[in-house]
């Protein structure tokens, strides 16, 4: 491991406000393989534009997607359609709760 | 050392069967998955619930450790030291890398049974695809809502495993500092090149990420890159108008209350909520907020207003 010293300042980069990214990209940021990634595609997982694969651009929402998509695929055995619903449930739940959480609802459950 | 009782973790009884054993952890990682659940200890029982699966899934070990609650009635928490030779006769074998999301073990399952594989949950695990090159590892961090408007070093100490001199391996902690860009946004990730794990013969480390959290703030509610505040107004106030000093994360502003304003009317500030080439906006969300009537004075006032008007609430509704 190069630097240790914990007084270097590590610059960082964000990775969702990067426009576009190539399934190159994608694939080199969550560290998943392109078969793997088609495979999400073909689920509706991620939605790239573009036609062929060579040609996809994926925003940079898809990180987050793909990232628990394969926790849970690893943590919970679930396949590519049960990691897309739960993510889409997922998405749901945190939108209703940020909501309750506007109209002043305060508990905490 | 604290005795771990991994049936009690498991919610089984002590002669549950493997397949009860197999149920209740599935059931119990979908309840406590740290992506799924909002509990703010999730993360904590998914471990200790992969740590108890590790022991009672494996024939060999939930023998082993059966024989130690044998003896005593031990129970979680109780200072613990296992018998000398509590081990002899019985022959672990490696195992697999705890059946799912099991990592960071406690004390207790590493005295018993050494260190297992402690990859998983928040670091990577295996999909490698270039041999040669380290992993990427993921992380989380928790910065404040000010450290987006304003930008921010904020130091974040990692976990990770190496493999020692022995050549087992061993959890080590790393503390970095991390620039935490201005405008980034509650579940967006940030990249550190080269912090991941080191690569294999001399490969290059994969990059570090960190997925960002927010510090739920007392006053300030983010959602996406836009910023909510509840701002409570008397009823005059919204009603006549009013101009009414409220907090934005970047300091006080005057904000004028438009006349006839509804408890949920939203006030924009654009461009005041997280900054970025895109800037979110700032809301304030009205509250019509009720003075208590407690004095004579008071509660005639309040049959005053009642007088003045003729306002029946409910009017527009039915039944």
């Amino acid at each position: 491991m190069a630097k240790e010293n914990p007084n270097d300042v590590l610059q960082s980069e964000i990775i969702e406000t990067r426009r576009e990214m190539s399934l190159y990209d994608l694939c080199e940021v969550c560290t998943v393989s392109s078969e793997r990634v088609v495979q999400l595609v073909d689920e509706g997982l991620v939605e790239p534009v573009g036609r062929e694969p060579a040609e996809w651009r994926f925003s940079g929402r898809s990180v987050r997607r793909v990232v628990v998509a394969e926790r849970l695929s690893r943590d919970l055995r679930l396949n590519a359609a049960g990691a897309a619903l739960v993510l889409d449930l997922l998405d749901e739940v945190k939108q209703l709760r940020q909501r309750l959480n506007r109209l002043g609802d305060t508990d905490e459950s | 050392m604290e005795f771990k009782d991994y049936y009690k973790v498991m919610g089984v009884e002590r002669d549950a069967t493997q397949d009860e054993i197999k149920r209740a952890y599935r059931k119990l990682a979908r309840k406590y998955h740290p992506d799924v659940s909002k509990a703010s200890d999730a993360e904590q029982r998914f471990k200790e619930v992969g740590e108890a699966y590790a022991v009672l899934k494996d024939p060999e070990k939930r023998v082993a450790y059966d024989q130690l609650g044998a003896g005593a009635d031990w129970k979680t928490g109780q200072d613990f030291r296992p018998p000398p030779n509590w081990d002899q006769g019985f022959e672990f074998h490696g195992g697999d890398s705890g059946g799912g999301g099991a990592h960071e073990f406690s004390d207790f399952f590493e005295t018993l049974f050494g260190q297992e594989d402690f990859r998983g949950g928040f670091t990577r695990a295996d999909h490698g695809r270039f041999t040669a090159r380290g992993e990427d590892t993921f992380a989380r961090i928790v910065v404040d809502l000010q450290d987006s408007y304003l930008g921010a070093t904020r130091s974040v100490t990692l976990k990770h495993t190496e493999i020692g001199a022995d050549g087992r391996p061993a959890l080590r902690n790393r503390t970095l500092s991390v620039k935490i860009p201005k405008g980034v946004r509650p579940g967006q990730h940030i990249r550190l090149a080269k912090q991941g794990s080191a690569g294999a013969g001399g490969g290059e480390s994969g990059d570090l990420f960190l997925e960002i959290a927010f510090r739920p703030h007392p006053k300030f509610i983010v959602e996406g890159k836009d910023v909510y505040l509840n701002l409570r107004v008397a009823p005059w106030e919204a009603e006549l108008g009013a101009r009414v000093k409220t907090s934005t994360p970047t300091g006080d502003v005057d904000l004028t209350i438009p006349r006839h304003s509804k408890t949920g009317g939203k006030l924009r500030l654009k461009g005041r909520g997280l900054p970025g080439k895109e800037p979110g906006d700032f809301y304030a969300v009205l509250q019509i907020a009720l003075p208590p009537a407690e004095t004579e004075d008071q509660k005639a006032a309040y049959r005053d207003f009642a007088s003045a008007f003729d306002f029946d609430p409910r009017r527009d509704q039915e039944g």
